[in-house]
């Protein structure tokens, strides 16, 4: 029967639209803007840190006060620093890139790719962005309520790890986990979401396998999401109890282990970080395909790539504890299994190379970060293989290096993913298209001052600098003063690139073809308006609007 | 055609309990971290209650739309299977959050911290629960009730008799609620008369907490049952077409599997 609130779209007031919204485009907006908010907050907190870091002593973090010049009578504040950095990790790690490839994208362009009207669950999509928000504010309200040194704010790192976690003093850190349920909770909603649109609403004709690449992407995450999140909750949920209720899971005079819980963690900690990737690799193939002119080398082969990425990423995760104590049987058993997931990435950037490879490459703003982020991915993918062997891990765990080599992979895989998708698909959601040399120059100073921060990094983990503390001797001076240089400029790209996009949204060129990339763009979000109307596919696609029958 | 549609999918009007159930999970986490610190509000939970109230009148309502939708013919066959499709991952999820309780158990005792004092899995001044007294009789229970349930969901596919499906859910719930009875009474034998405590030893966390989860979810599917109660009663349901029916099914025998577990870890193997 014909949906009586169809005939009313032009009419739908500013809270109905954008408080009540029952609509996989709009929720995807929404889910993008939140994220780069969140993303701001989490962002202007290293430039703090890198501000710290540039030269040796403590100039800014005192227990005086927070500076924004250079005290010379500084007592430097740790606790400040921990709360920093733990807030930059759960922000980053569950409220910015998950909410912006996973949720926003997702939401947007997963539908329009597989000819779906809107998600299977509409109303439960809005639940996934709004517990999204009410778990972004009880993590914004743990560090602006009392933690432990009597200050404000828990220190006490992303991961949690007990005991820091369940000694930790005041609430913070009990608002801070509470935040990572409810984030939790909202991406199990939004996984069960995908999943079933993705199985049940298909184009006709639609098979598994002639599925695009970034549909295919999120419905992994989305299994990954679905399995491995209540696995956290529960970890969590123990923490609570320990701090609260008396439990001693993680406590070792109750006979509890602490290593337990980063058995949990990682359980989750290592699928996060293919959830944080894989929708990046499913958007960066449609980027590398259209502005190579030519179909996904490997179609196939990248499809299945991407579930043995899955699959894999379940098994690994105690190579993130090499020194826990493991037996060295297990140590060895977690390194190989985490050096096979060599193989299936590089079937990924070696068909990314391939599908380039012959054809005619043109480097509009997508394709730089797309080029931008092979390197980089593949730089933080080298320094993978090198920490998973867990021998040379001793040497490096915890190190700088560390730092180094998972934010080749996030900051930089990632969030280069997450820009080349805005620029890609911008024109697409606002109907007006962002300037090129803006967007070039973004790409450029981005480029330079995130290799500029990271690279050196390297160097600082291979001198053994340690991750995660505020202050460091005279001979790690000179790779941390270019490190924050890098950050300087990196954070100056960042703030330079939205305005880009506001000056985009407010003053950009108007689209006005459906295809403004041209033929070699040839999914299905193609085929509609610029920006697409509220009610997309009313009547479903044929297979002649989106089955090319090249490139598989 | 715009502003036609000519599909079978179901789309949603705009709603208002999605941002509703957020402020309230909000409200209601916010006071359960009040709640629990003595500093702030004296161990009052009222912030927490008014929370969870929001919380379930906006499930409350929400729920009633779907009925209402339902009844209005919105659940074509299509989005009947994507309502089962979302249902089975959830009770997948759940199944994983499970697996975070079990993985302490087994964890602690497979692997108990030997070399430390005073700690292998079962400490030996407790008084051990004999599996196969109260727990073997509350296992038969919650299997009877399955049966039950699967009695009811037969005569209701089968197009039986209506009164049986009725009779069916309500044996269901009834056991389910005399589990929950006895679970709770043999909570309180043993924190009274044979000083277990919650917390204090890693034994007594994963009993209370693995075996507590377990409990909530017993409470949560009679409560889901008892509604499918309510709709027989009130005319719903066809022997096509009962997907709210099937879920609270559904989540019945994953309640009932999760605590064959259960009595086989943590009572027979663990005890």
């Amino acid at each position: 029967m014909a949906d009586a609130t169809l005939d009313h779209h032009d009419r739908r007031g500013f809270f109905t639209r954008w408080f009540m919204s029952t609509n996989h485009k709009d929720i995807g907006i929404l889910y993008l803007f939140t994220s780069a908010i969140l993303g701001f907050v989490a962002v202007a907190f290293t430039v703090y840190m890198r501000m710290e870091l540039m030269d040796p002593g403590v100039q800014y973090m005192c227990m005086e006060g927070a500076a924004l010049t250079p005290q010379a009578d500084c007592t430097p504040n740790g606790h400040l620093w921990n709360v920093l950095i733990t807030g930059h990790g759960i922000l980053m790690m569950f409220f910015v890139v998950i909410p912006a490839l996973f949720g926003g994208f997702g939401n947007y362009f997963m539908p329009l790719m597989i000819g779906a009207p809107d998600m299977a669950f509409p109303r439960l999509n809005n639940l996934s962005y709004w517990l999204y928000v009410a778990g972004a504010s009880l993590a914004v309200m743990s560090l602006l309520v009392p933690g432990g040194n009597n200050q404000l704010g828990s220190g006490v790192g992303w991961v949690l790890y007990a005991p820091l976690s369940t000694s930790e003093t005041g609430f913070s850190t009990d608002l801070a986990i509470f935040a990572v349920h409810v984030s939790g909770a909202s991406s199990i909603l939004g996984a069960i979401n995908m999943i079933t649109t993705f199985l049940n609403m298909r184009a006709p004709g639609m098979t598994l396998f002639k599925v695009p690449l970034f549909p295919w992407s999120i419905f992994v995450t989305a299994w990954m999401i679905l399995l491995s999140l209540p696995v956290l909750a529960g970890a969590i949920t123990m923490l609570l109890t320990d701090r609260n209720f008396g439990t001693t899971f993680f406590d070792p005079a109750g006979g509890g282990d602490p290593v337990l819980y980063q058995h949990l963690l990682w359980f989750f900690g290592h699928p996060e970080v293919y959830m944080i990737i894989l929708p990046g690799f499913g958007l960066i193939s449609h980027v590398i395909a259209t502005f190579s002119k030519k179909p996904i080398f490997g179609y196939l082969p990248m499809v299945w790539a991407l579930i043995a990425i899955g699959a894999l990423g379940f098994v690994v995760w105690a190579h993130h504890m090499y020194t826990v104590g493991m037996s060295v049987t297990q140590q060895a058993y977690f390194m190989l299994a985490t050096m096979v997931i060599a193989v299936p990435t590089g079937i990924k950037v070696f068909s990314w190379i391939a599908t380039m490879w012959g054809g005619s490459v043109e480097f509009r703003t997508p394709m730089l970060f797309a080029f931008g982020f092979l390197f980089l991915f593949t730089v933080g993918g080298v320094t993978g293989v090198v920490l998973s062997q867990a021998g040379i891990d001793r040497a490096y765990h915890d190190t700088y290096y560390v730092v180094a080599h998972f934010h080749y992979v996030m900051s930089l895989g990632a969030v280069f993913c997450i820009f080349a998708g805005i620029y890609y698909w911008i024109g697409k959601m606002s109907g007006r298209q962002y300037p090129e040399w803006a967007g070039k120059l973004h790409f450029w100073t981005f480029f330079v001052g995130a290799n500029l921060t990271f690279f050196p990094q390297h160097f600082l983990g291979r001198q053994g600098m340690p991750r995660r503390y505020i202050d460091y001797p005279e001979a790690f001076a000179l790779w941390n003063e270019v490190s924050s240089w890098g950050a300087f400029l990196s954070f100056g790209s960042f703030v330079f690139f939205i305005g880009v996009v506001f000056w985009t949204l407010f003053a950009g060129r108007r689209v006005t073809e459906d295809n403004y990339w041209g033929p070699s763009a040839d999914t299905l979000e193609w085929t509609v308006s610029s920006p697409p109307p509220e009610h997309t596919f009313e009547t479903l696609p044929t297979p002649d609007m989106w089955d090319h029958q090249r490139g598989h | 055609m715009a502003g036609h549609k000519n599909h079978d999918y179901h789309v949603l009007p705009p709603s208002l309990w999605p941002l509703v159930a957020s402020v309230g999970v909000f409200t209601m986490l916010f006071g359960a971290v009040l709640w629990f610190s003595p500093s702030v509000m004296n161990n009052q939970p009222w912030v927490f209650l008014i929370g969870l109230g929001v919380v379930l009148f906006s499930m409350v309502r929400w729920w009633a739309d779907m009925v209402a939708e339902s009844r209005a013919g919105e659940h074509t066959p299509v989005v009947r299977i994507g309502l089962r499709y979302g249902f089975i991952l959830f009770i997948l999820s759940e199944v994983m959050f499970f697996a975070a309780w079990f993985w302490s158990v087994f964890k602690h005792t497979l692997y108990p911290m030997n070399a430390y004092p005073g700690s292998q899995y079962v400490p030996p001044e407790i008084h051990a629960v004999d599996p196969f007294g109260l727990p073997l009789i509350n296992t038969l229970i919650l299997l009877l009730s399955g049966c039950a349930v699967t009695w009811a969901h037969h005569e209701l596919t089968t197009d039986g008799d209506r009164r049986d499906v009725k009779l069916g859910l309500l044996i269901g719930i009834g056991l389910g609620v005399i589990f929950t009875g006895l679970q709770a009474y043999e909570y309180r034998e043993l924190i009274l008369h044979h000083d277990w405590v919650f917390g204090e030893d890693k034994f007594f966390s994963n009993f209370f907490m693995a075996t507590g989860f377990h409990g909530l979810h017993v409470i949560i599917g009679a409560i889901f049952l008892f509604v499918m109660y309510l709709r027989v009663r009130a005319g719903d349901f066809t022997a096509e077409k009962h997907v709210g029916f099937e879920a609270a099914a559904w989540y019945w025998h994953f309640v009932d599997v999760v605590w064959l577990f259960l009595f086989l870890v943590v009572y027979i193997w663990a005890l």
